[in-house]
């Protein structure tokens, strides 16, 4: 017994107090600013792994982008990189980051479903479904369970089935292979129920796009309640994202 | 025989070579050869694969020669007029089984005589695409005392899918099956159609997320080879160290998951925090929890500095005291060792007939470590001795992990106390022209186990064909079999102990 207590005082406290306020270090790829100067904008679209870039006005869709980093390396200038790790939104216009107009990325506490707000704010269930997910998202959407993030704190929980849960979110692309599974386990949800893509896989198919193998036509017939951009997304991210969705 | 190996042709990890210099043999001399060398205990299969080539396909055999630190590398040829069938090696080599029935699923070849001719991932460009994901073919007991049990695709928690089925007699397992495939995206496919190289490094991130700097790290040694660039020793140990953090956290975090699985509160959540401190640092060296960004073909965007290094022995040394206070309450209570001991055996026979690697293989005895048996990168100047464990149980995947972190920390803490980082290493190559008609070959020690990436070019140097390896490949089977004769609820903790990728091997 003394030996526990003494591993857990040796340990500390270990839970971040405030999620919505947490300084995180540089080099951390938060939310991109670009500013006036003007470079070559063809070379800077063209260097763009996943066309996140587009030119005049310089734009960058943060649904698409990847955080390589490579913008900011090669035209330091221009883009840099803020260590802002909120980047979840409801709006997909919200998603897109103009030159010039650096602004946080924000909820639009309006658009989303009065349901939402009422019935989910003290307990959130969701159930995870990876889609194609390379097991980054997975990884930062386990972290929010843990002792540092403690999600749970909040209400918020990743349930064993779709039919404990207030909502689906998922990970990853959307494969071919998938894609009958993701339809089956949002359709097993109870109403009111809420949908939420994690990570730059799933919300544009990031590095994936085009690729022969996904099969992201169910998003053609679903409405998206949040983004929760990044790969993978920082759990403070996606912790935060939560948090403003169900209006907490 | 003596005459065939002869001219035989050997190659050195992390190599291009030339296309002509690999011999093509007849299917019969191919087959006595690599079993002959596969029945040495010294070697093994890392790949093999075909590819299409001129009028039909070509088939290229990787063997891994763990003594000499060789590559040994044979092929074969098949036109297209030729009957789509082969006699199967599988009967003689068991580890040949998943490399047979990928060229099975890809190309509709029948390997005549193999015992488990199934599919392995459901790919989009399968030969047979009438063959849909649901449509599995499961082994199958007719018997009215016997009952099934169905897992899967989607799991309870946060996790990838995959579909497990038992067969059981009762609470017993008698045979388990592991169909993977959901998680396929097509990543060999796109690496050939995106032709940016930042694109295709992005792209080996991705393979497996967990192991994000060991598969990128094969990638880029992979091109750097076929476009003969060398990189200063002073990136090979940056990256040795990336790789060795990502095995840390990775092996930190699946103790913590062990914990969970047996309800050991303090570990599950003490391991889990200390598995924090690692994985930010390398967010704070690459701005990437998960080391995304960290490796590039030619150089390093983010080189590791004096500050970098002062940091690091700051973050070990904290982790270091704090994991050995806990490991050593941990392992040694009795209601872990209870839990994890003697469960899901496979031993060192079985292990090396399926072809296991990396943690799979070492902690049934058997030493498979490309850290040490075919150096790359830091390991060259700075060699890494295995660890290796006997007993193939549990508890020994669970030992084993704490024992890597402590030889990895070693490993870090040396090459700190020797190395000084005055000059930042050399900024990362944008474009590479590539050797033409070229077979490279990478391999690479996750923490998982051996990574393989292989490419081929044409005669004007662009990449025609590029295969990846995930040590997920083999080591599902040993999950299998560890499930042998186990009861059904012991499954979570087994799962745990290797904890495989969906993702890599599903490409
Ligand atoms: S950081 Fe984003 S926008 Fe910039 S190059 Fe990478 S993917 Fe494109």
């Amino acid at each position: 017994m003394l030996d526990e207590i003494k591993i857990i005082i040796h340990n500390g406290k270990q839970f971040i107090t405030d999620p919505k306020n947490v300084q995180l270090p540089e080099p951390f790829r938060g939310r991109p600013e670009i500013s006036t100067v003007k470079v070559d904008e063809n070379k800077l679209v063209e260097l763009c792994p996943v066309s996140a870039i587009s030119a005049n006005p310089v734009r960058i869709d943060l649904g698409k982008c990847t955080f390589c980093g490579e913008c900011a390396f090669r035209f330091p200038e221009k883009i840099t990189f803020t260590t802002d790790y909120k980047l979840s939104t409801n709006i997909p216009e919200h998603l897109i980051v103009k030159e010039g107009e650096n602004i946080p990325v924000e909820i639009d506490r309006e658009a989303i479903r009065p349901e939402i707000k009422n019935i989910f704010k003290n307990s959130f269930k969701l159930r995870q479904v990876s889609a194609g997910g390379d097991n980054s998202a997975e990884f930062e959407l386990n972290a929010c369970g843990n002792a540092n993030f403690d999600i749970g704190r909040y209400g918020i929980e990743f349930v064993a089935s779709p039919r404990h849960a207030d909502g689906i979110l998922v990970t990853g692309p959307i494969t071919e292979n998938m894609a009958e599974a993701v339809e089956i386990a949002w359709k097993a949800v109870p109403e009111p129920k809420v949908f939420i893509l994690c990570g730059t896989d799933a919300i544009s198919g990031g590095i994936f796009a085009g690729s022969k193998a996904i099969n992201r036509e169910f998003l053609n017939r679903i409405k998206v309640d949040l983004y929760i951009p990044g790969n993978p997304p920082h759990p403070l991210n996606i912790e935060n994202g939560l948090l403003d969705l169900i209006g907490r | 025989m003596n005459e065939k190996f002869e001219n035989i042709c050997r190659v050195k990890n992390n190599s291009a070579t030339d296309l002509n210099l690999i011999p093509v043999y007849t299917y019969s001399e191919f087959s006595d050869l690599a079993l002959n060398l596969l029945t040495k205990k010294e070697n093994h299969c890392v790949n093999y694969f075909a590819s299409p080539y001129k009028n039909g396909l070509r088939f290229i055999a990787s063997i891994a020669d763990d003594t000499a630190g060789d590559i040994i590398l044979l092929s074969h040829f098949l036109a297209s007029s030729e009957p789509k069938q082969l006699n199967s090696l599988t009967p003689k080599i068991t580890a040949l089984h998943i490399f047979e029935r990928e060229i099975f699923e890809n190309y509709g070849i029948a390997f005549k005589d193999h015992p488990w001719l199934k599919p392995v991932r459901f790919p989009h460009d399968r030969f047979d695409r009438n063959l849909k994901v649901n449509d599995y073919p499961f082994y199958k007991i007719n018997s009215h005392e016997l009952h099934e049990v169905g897992v899967g695709p989607v799991h309870a928690g946060i996790i990838e899918p995959g579909h497990f089925r038992f067969i059981c007699n009762g609470e017993n397992v008698l045979h388990l099956e592991i169909q993977l495939g959901w998680q396929h995206r097509g990543v060999e496919a796109l690496i050939l159609e995106k032709k940016q190289l930042l694109q295709r490094v992005i792209l080996s991130e991705s393979i497996a997320g967990d192991t994000a700097v060991g598969h990128s790290l094969a990638f880029a040694q992979l091109i750097e080879s076929l476009g003969d660039i060398k990189i200063s020793g002073q990136l090979m140990v940056e990256r040795a160290i990336a790789l060795e953090l990502e095995r840390i956290a990775i092996h930190v975090g699946d103790i913590a998951a062990l914990c969970t699985d047996i309800s050991y509160g303090l570990g599950a959540n003490i391991f889990a925090i200390l598995r924090t401190g690692i994985i930010n640092y390398t967010q704070s060296w690459c701005g990437n929890r998960l080391g995304k960004g960290m490796i590039r073909p030619g150089g390093i965007n983010l080189p590791f500095t004096n500050e970098h290094k002062k940091r690091l022995l700051e973050v070990l040394t904290k982790f270091e005291f704090q994991f050995v206070e806990l490991a050593h309450r941990t392992y040694k209570l009795s209601s872990v060792q209870n839990r994890f001991d003697d469960i899901g055996t496979v031993n060192e026979d079985l292990i090396r007939s399926i072809g296991a690697v990396g943690m799979a293989a070492r902690m049934a005895n058997l030493n498979r470590d490309i850290r040490s048996s075919h150096p790359f990168a830091g390991y060259i100047q700075f060699p890494i001795e295995p660890v290796i464990l006997p007993k193939g149980d549990v508890f020994s995947r669970f030992l084993l992990r704490r024992k890597e972190i402590k030889r990895s920390i070693a490993w870090i803490r040396n090459i700190l106390a020797n190395a000084n980082f005055d000059t930042p290493s050399e900024k990362p190559v944008n474009e590479i022209v590539l050797k033409p008609d070229s077979f490279a070959i990478s391999l690479t020690e996750g923490w998982r186990g051996e990574i393989c990436h292989c490419a081929l070019t044409d005669d004007t140097g662009n990449m025609i064909f590029y295969k990846i390896k995930d040590p997920s490949m083999h080591n599902w089977k040993a999950l299998e079999l560890s499930l042998r004769n186990l009861e059904i609820s012991d499954f979570p903790i087994n799962n745990k102990s290797y904890n495989l990728s969906y993702c890599g091997y599903d490409l």
